[in-house]
């Protein structure tokens, strides 16, 4: 009956329509992959260079702040810096190609609510960290950007597809476990900005990307 | 016997208008230009449909300056909201 189908086109077209207005539809899985190269990485950098240094994370953690200490600790801030900015030059250049490519803007009302979901859990878990750091904390530094990293993707989860959601859950239950074992905290970190990221970006990619691939 | 057919709303019949009321069910105050970009339309047809949406009373309109420029907004009215309402579940009726 033609009827019919115009009835159930309509309503595809509104529940489309719906989620357009809503949802920012154009992150990309390579962005997650990208983000969880990079991490592994920063990681591995990390790992030879305490190495080199004769040095664990461990040990580390105890230094007095000082020479000894200093010089590692700037080593892994400016190491986790140069892979965030990294990772999200990527996500903005991924997000960028998808969106031109299915012809959706990427400047929208839904960007900018998404934008400010994920600042506000990340900017205040990022001061956290520097005066945690400051105060000597440095144990709490690795687990707590996990923690909030997860808080932000979780506060996103409503305005994009909701795969994120379970990326920050996995993040903040890393985050605590790596707040209770705070020795193994950089194996922690690589797991979860590293691995989690790559599992992520392939699931997404199978999902969304691909398909529009396909479709032309 | 009710007829789900006549429960369907005819001032909701366009594609334009359809789309403009599901925007603004699930969204509130959204610019002209949004809808444009959303609906993919041009300025005077997305226009003739908003004005007859609002003298349905569906929507209210907000008119203000943002940077010297005219920007207008749209929001759903709960009597918008209520025929929406109904059309969508006279459209998922009759495809049961």
């Amino acid at each position: 009956m033609k009827k019919t189908e115009k009835h159930l086109h309509d309503l595809n077209e509104i529940r489309q329509i719906m989620e357009r207005s809503t949802k920012f539809l154009s992150l990309s899985g390579w962005a997650g992959i990208l983000a969880g190269i990079l991490a592994i990485l920063g990681t591995a950098a990390a790992f030879l260079y305490l190495d080199n240094r004769a040095i664990s994370y461990e040990t580390l953690l105890t230094l007095p702040q000082g020479d000894t200490a200093s010089a590692p600790l700037s080593f892994l801030i400016a190491d986790a810096m140069i892979v965030l900015v990294l990772a999200l030059s990527g996500a903005v250049f991924f997000s960028y190609r998808k969106a031109k490519k299915s012809g959706e803007k990427i400047w929208s009302p839904v960007t900018k609510r998404l934008l400010f979901q994920l600042a506000v859990p990340l900017v205040t878990g990022g001061i956290l960290v520097l005066i945690l750091a400051g105060q000597r904390n440095v144990h709490l530094v690795a687990p707590f950007t996990l923690v909030f990293y997860g808080l932000a993707l979780v506060n996103a989860g409503k305005y994009t597809t909701r795969e994120i959601v379970w990326l920050g859950i996995a993040e903040i239950t890393t985050g605590l476990a790596a707040t209770g074992w705070s020795q193994h905290g950089l194996w922690f970190w690589g797991a979860g900005f590293g691995i989690y990221h790559i599992i992520y970006g392939i699931t997404l990619y199978h999902k969304y990307d691909r398909k529009t691939v396909t479709h032309g | 016997m009710d007829n789900p057919i006549k429960k369907l709303n005819k001032d909701f019949e366009s594609r334009v208008r359809l789309g403009v009321m599901s925007v603004l069910s699930v969204n509130e105050w959204v610019d002209f230009n949004t809808l444009k970009d959303l609906l993919e339309v041009t300025d005077g047809n997305l226009a003739s449909h908003i004005r007859s949406l609002e003298t349905n009373g569906y929507l209210e309109v907000k008119k203000q300056f943002v940077a010297r420029k005219p920007k207008t907004s749209y929001n759903i009215t709960q009597k918008g909201k209520r025929a929406f309402g109904e059309h969508l579940s006279a459209l998922e009726s009759l495809l049961q």
